[in-house]
């Protein structure tokens, strides 16, 4: 069967891949949507929703349309959930690889290093680093990868070492081939499986830790995002509740999307798994 | 004999982290924008030129970049955290008033979690493909989807603001006057919404992972030799399979700590929770990096002592580690 | 009388399997007091009946058809509660992987006095003193002391005794065993043999003893019954069956396992392929900050030759050092002193690069078919890449690989395939055609055919045979089967605890034997008869 077979029959990654689908384009969409940018002022403040025509989410605090910057938002979570998980990958998969393929003391160091980030509170070491490094959208996409990437190495490391024990690794190094080329063609490829259903659940939790930082405040302050709305939003929770309830539904529809795409992958790229649980 | 002998280690271990914390706050002050001295002192403003000169020569600021680092690590390691010249005490003092809040939602949301999620982690695994497990899988899903402050926004919204059954702010009831048990009560009352929240996204972890480990060791061969002995079915789930299915749950435990000790953060914002996570909060909107990072270090050493609990506790569950034979 | 009566009984496998049945139309009988053998290599079906009879068959498997009589009732019909009521009491079973089989959190004795718990026997403290009562029937060391171990901290061996143990508990009319031996290193197999024969003898219960192995076999049973593809091809007794096999199936599988003649050593020239000299190999284990180091030598002081176009094989039980030897032998391990000679090079003392260039002197080929293969390429990369590494032309390479594939029997366009398209023999060949592809001095085979069914084993060793002969192959053979060892080599070396014991012509070996472990080693050769090709 074809991965893209196996995927299909689980129901709820299909799903979960047409919602992130849809908040890929209705993001990629939003300038022509709303060519006035989310921070414009269309009407007066505190709007309800349902009520007005062409306001279909009211307004907020300032008058700004909801829904515009929703739409919005949802291009920085997208955007800082994918380029700090791409890093966290460019700091966890060599670290992870180099310490499990060459094991002894470059393992006992990597790993005491990871283990070390790993013990701070990471979401309090994202906190701390935004704040000093400045809310920006760079630094919090760093920030991010940066407490991200432990997992990652962990992860490389225990199935770079688990394929390092096979035999055909020690055929390929008996075939005189170099370290180097051991590493990157015959380890390396055997271990994508689970690198890429971890990065899509890294994801998924990239935004969450985005949208926590930019709720307390923490966010790039030129730039609309959930997190954002909903802090703003936080104060005025008795009088104007859809300020803060739809950001969250946009924020739980597109996690829970990448977690059900997490799995569906994770079923589709491990059969091996899958067929266990049945026998 | 070995425990004793783990305990020590990890005591070192965790002396070292915390060493290393203190120097990773060392290298955040240097790398903010603008003159330590003033980073310590909080935004501009708050204090005055001579408390900035004061800092100056406390911290040797004209002095080389490792003397400097000494002293800091120095201070750090004899309990002195700086002074919060925003709050006007020292952040020690600070920290410590705030501390027994966060360490009793901390805490009771933690145990709300693992109990919770370890139990729902039982039934579904018991009821595998039935609809009860999809409902607690889904339900599982969904939690952990949700951004904690939105889930704890949502709940003051529902329960206190519409239903009126909770209170949604606060640690007690101000000028109650309750003494007692019945200040306790009132206490109680407060705690439930936040540790609710909080642990929700635990729950889910926990809940996940316990299916999952009690569907694998089900498939291990002692719990066929349990069945071929004629055991019934609720004994060996008990006996065999859920204490076995509990190691990696406690290791997850630990490894979760540390966000459960950030993610206070967010909840004691939505609450009022005069908790240090709080504290955390109120100094970022006054850019009091000193607090930031006096909060920073005892909460990750909040995390460094959960971790050498659950090892303890791992290691009375489980005895192969520690006394090879 | 028996004891359990089987009738037609037919288990059907869940849909996309790769057959409707696991089991089909069988029909046997076991007396009471009887060892009855059932014999088949691996997917034949035989532990399929065991788990069903237990009511243990895995989900989606479920009996089609058939009885089993036991003690007046189809056990294949009553309710679950009845079924769970017999396990443990009146039927009893014992499992291959004794590593796996006991609850790794519980303590021994506490997991024997579980039997009596599950069936309601006896006060608590009854059960410890029954407890302790079993484990020092089934000949475990310090009973009061193993029933407070947890299972790390008991052998193999004394894991499969504690499972007897508790299998033993309530007395049980009929014992299933599954392939109870296969785990474990031959002269432990031997002891749990005789230990199960013996019980029979004490307790007169019947015996159901699954293997693959008709060595064990012609040790135990009192009748056979050979299985294949879920069908009974032959029954009888052991004698009629070993001795006078009708089908076609038995008699293969008899063929493969040599239990007469040693064949003759082959004259060869004194050039040596490898020498190694006065090797030593130490590991350390624990050495933490709190933990006393611990040194097992793997390797101790160990000089050998093989000569060009010999074949030596290297025998010994787990533990023995001789994986790490041949590892050393191709320095995927790197020893602590010594010297590895071929063709006059010192493996053991090249650099990293030099190591790199001199690599194609010596090639391996591996235990596991599964685990040798990368997933992800195809033949022809795992067969190209060392002889294009070592400078030879893509072309040639190429050309070599599809010769390669055709000289193990696999055809030149099996180059084009994935691995997983091969069946676990077929990717032994292709480990050969790998090793081959080098051109190596010296090929090392570590447990190459170990992992195959017996009569697979017998062609690849076959296949060997032929290579050998056509390539003037040295080669040192690694394996714990002595009956495999026997049928390829031209001389043995046997190692125990990291020292060679004993090293000779294989006649001299295994007809007079010189060590004592050495004789204790064929002793434990279940069905063996070594003897009788001198006699």
């Amino acid at each position: 069967m074809s991965l893209w077979s196996r995927f299909a029959t689980n129901r709820a990654a299909v799903i979960g891949l047409i919602v992130l689908i849809a908040v890929i384009i209705i993001a990629l969409l939003a300038p022509v949507m709303f060519p006035k940018g989310p921070w414009a002022m269309v009407q007066r403040p505190f709007l309800a929703p349902f009520d007005t025509d062409g306001l279909p989410l009211g307004t907020d605090t300032l008058g700004r349309n909801v829904l515009a910057g929703l739409i919005y938002g949802a291009r920085v979570s997208l955007l800082v959930g994918l380029v700090s998980t791409v890093m966290a990958l460019l700091i966890g998969v060599p670290l992870g690889a180099v310490a499990g393929f060459y094991g002894g003391w470059v393992d006992e160091i990597a790993m005491r290093f990871t283990e070390f980030f790993q013990t701070i509170p990471n979401f309090a070491l994202a906190i701390v680093l935004v704040a000093i490094l400045e809310p920006s959208l760079t630094s919090i996409t760093i920030s991010i990868a940066i407490v991200s990437w432990p997992p990652v190495a962990r992860l490389v490391r225990a199935e770079v070492m688990s394929v390092t024990r096979r035999e055909y690794v020690d055929a390929a190094r008996l075939a005189g081939l170099s370290n180097l080329h051991i590493l990157t063609r015959q380890v390396l490829p055997n271990t994508v499986s689970p690198i890429i259903v971890m990065a899509s659940l890294m994801v998924a939790t990239a935004i969450l830790l985005e949208s926590s930082l930019s709720f307390l405040g923490l966010g790039d302050p030129n730039i609309m995002s959930w997190g954002y709305q909903i802090g703003a939003a936080r104060t005025v929770i008795r009088s104007a509740w859809w300020l803060s309830f739809f950001p969250g539904v946009a924020i739980v529809l597109t996690v829970l999307a990448l977690n059900l795409i997490g799995e569906g992958l994770n079923d589709a790229l491990n059969p091996h798994l899958t067929r266990k649980g049945k026998s | 004999m070995a425990i004793a002998g783990t305990i020590f280690g990890r005591l070192l271990k965790a002396a070292l982290t915390l060493l290393a914390i203190a120097v990773l706050n060392f290298f955040l002050i240097h790398a903010a924008p603008g003159d330590p001295a003033v980073v310590l002192a909080g935004e501009a403003g708050a204090a005055d030129e001579q408390m900035i000169a004061d800092l100056r020569a406390q911290f040797g600021l004209d002095q080389p970049l490792y003397v400097q680092l000494y002293r800091y690590v120095g201070n750090i390691l004899t309990l002195d955290l700086g002074y919060s010249f925003r709050q006007g005490a020292p952040v020690l003092d600070l920290i410590l008033e705030r501390l027994p809040a966060t360490l009793i939602l901390t805490l009771t949301a933690f145990w709300i979690s693992l109990l919770a999620g370890v139990a729902l982690g039982v039934a579904a695994s018991a009821r595998v493909g039935k609809f009860t497990d999809s409902l607690i899988t889904g339900t599982a899903l969904l939690f952990y989807a949700t951004p904690l402050y939105w889930a704890a926004l949502m709940a003051v919204l529902v329960f206190s603001v519409q239903l009126g059954w909770l209170p949604g702010f606060g640690y007690e009831t101000v000028g109650s006057g309750y003494g007692g048990f019945d200040r306790a009560i009132d206490i109680l009352k407060h705690l439930i919404l936040p540790a609710l929240t909080l642990g929700l996204f635990f729950m889910a972890v926990y809940m996940r992972m316990t299916r999952a480990s009690m569907l694998e060791v089900a498939q291990q061969d002692f719990v066929k030799t349990a069945r071929a002995k004629g055991l019934a079915p609720s004994v060996i789930r008990r006996r065999h399979i859920l204490r076995n299915a509990l190691l990696p749950v406690v290791t997850l435990a630990g490894l979760q700590a540390g966000q459960l000790v950030g993610g206070a953060v967010l909840t004691e914002t939505v609450f009022a929770w005069p908790g240090i996570g709080r504290l955390m909060f109120e100094s970022l909107a006054a850019r009091d990096y000193n607090t930031i990072l006096g909060v920073f270090l005892v909460s990750a050493l909040m995390v460094i002592i959960f971790n050498i609990i659950t090892d303890i506790v791992y290691r009375l569950i489980d005895p192969r580690i520690g006394q090879k034979a | 009388m028996s004891v359990l009566s089987i009738t037609d009984m037919s288990i059907a496998l869940p849909s996309g399997a790769d057959r409707p049945f696991a089991v089909k139309d069988c029909t046997y009988e076991i007396a009471k007091g009887e060892i009855l053998c059932v014999v088949g290599e691996s997917g034949s079906g035989k532990s399929m009946t065991a788990n069903a009879l237990m009511g243990l068959l895995p989900e989606g498997v479920t009996v089609a058809k058939g009885t089993a009589e036991f003690g007046g009732k189809d056990i294949l019909q009553v309710s679950e509660i009845e079924q769970r009521a017999l396990r443990g009491d009146r039927i009893a079973m014992i499992f291959q992987e004794p590593m796996t089989a006991l609850n790794p959190l519980m303590r021994i004795g506490d997991q024997i006095a579980e039997v009596f718990e599950a069936h309601k026997r006896h006060t608590p403290s009854e059960r410890k003193a029954r407890a302790l009562d079993l484990v020092r029937e089934v000949g475990l060391p310090d009973p009061e002391k193993i029933i407070r171990a947890y299972p790390f901290q008991l052998s193999g061996g004394q894991r499969q005794r504690a499972m007897i143990a508790m299998s033993l508990a309530l007395e049980p009319e009929l014992l299933i065993a599954d392939e109870p031996t296969t785990a474990l290193d031959v002269t432990t197999q031997a002891q749990i043999l005789k230990l199960i024969l013996d019980l029979r003898e004490r307790r007169g219960m019947a015996v159901m003893f699954i293997t693959h192995d008709f060595g064990v076999v012609a040790e135990i049973a009192d009748r056979v019954i050979v299985m294949r593809h879920g069908e009974i091809v032959e029954r009888g007794t052991a004698t009629e069956v070993l001795e006078n096999p009708q089908h076609d199936y038995t008699k293969r599988l008899l063929e493969a396992i040599p239990t007469g003649l040693v064949p003759q050593s082959v004259a060869v020239e004194k050039a040596p392929a490898l020498e190694v000299r006065h090797l030593k190999k130490t590991y350390h284990t624990g050495g933490g900050l709190f933990r006393p180091r611990r040194d097992v030598r793997a390797i101790d002081d160990v000089s050998l030759t093989i000569a060009k176009g010999e074949v030596l094989g290297l025998v010994g039980e787990s533990g023995s050092g001789k994986s790490t030897l041949g590892r050393a032998v191709v320095r995927l391990v790197t020893p602590d002193a010594g010297e590895i000679l071929v063709g006059g090079t010192d493996m053991a003392a090249l650099s990293e690069s030099d190591l790199r260039a001199a690599r194609h002197k010596v090639q391996m080929v591996f235990q596991d078919p599964y685990a040798s293969l990368n997933p992800r390429q195809r033949v022809m990369r795992a067969l190209t890449d060392g002889p294009m590494a070592k400078g030879v032309p893509k072309d040639a390479a190429r050309a070599r690989a599809r010769e390669l594939m055709e000289t193990v029997g696999l055809g030149a366009e099996a180059v084009d395939r994935f691995p997983h398209e091969f069946s676990g023999g077929q990717r032994q060949r292709i480990g050969i055609a790998r090793a081959l592809a080098m051109d190596p001095e010296l090929i090392i085979a570590d447990e190459a055919v170990s992992a195959l069914d017996v009569s697979i084993q017998a062609q690849v060793l076959d296949l060997l045979r032929d290579l050998r002969r056509q390539f003037d192959l040295s080669i040192l053979f690694i394996t714990h089967d002595l009956r495999v060892a026997a049928q390829l080599c031209d001389r043995i070396a046997v190692m125990q605890r990291g020292q060679l014991v004993e090293i000779g012509p294989v006649s001299d070996v295994f007809l007079n034997p010189q060590h004592e472990y050495t004789q204790k080693l064929l002793a434990a050769v279940p069905g063996g008869g070594w003897g009788k090709a001198a006699e």
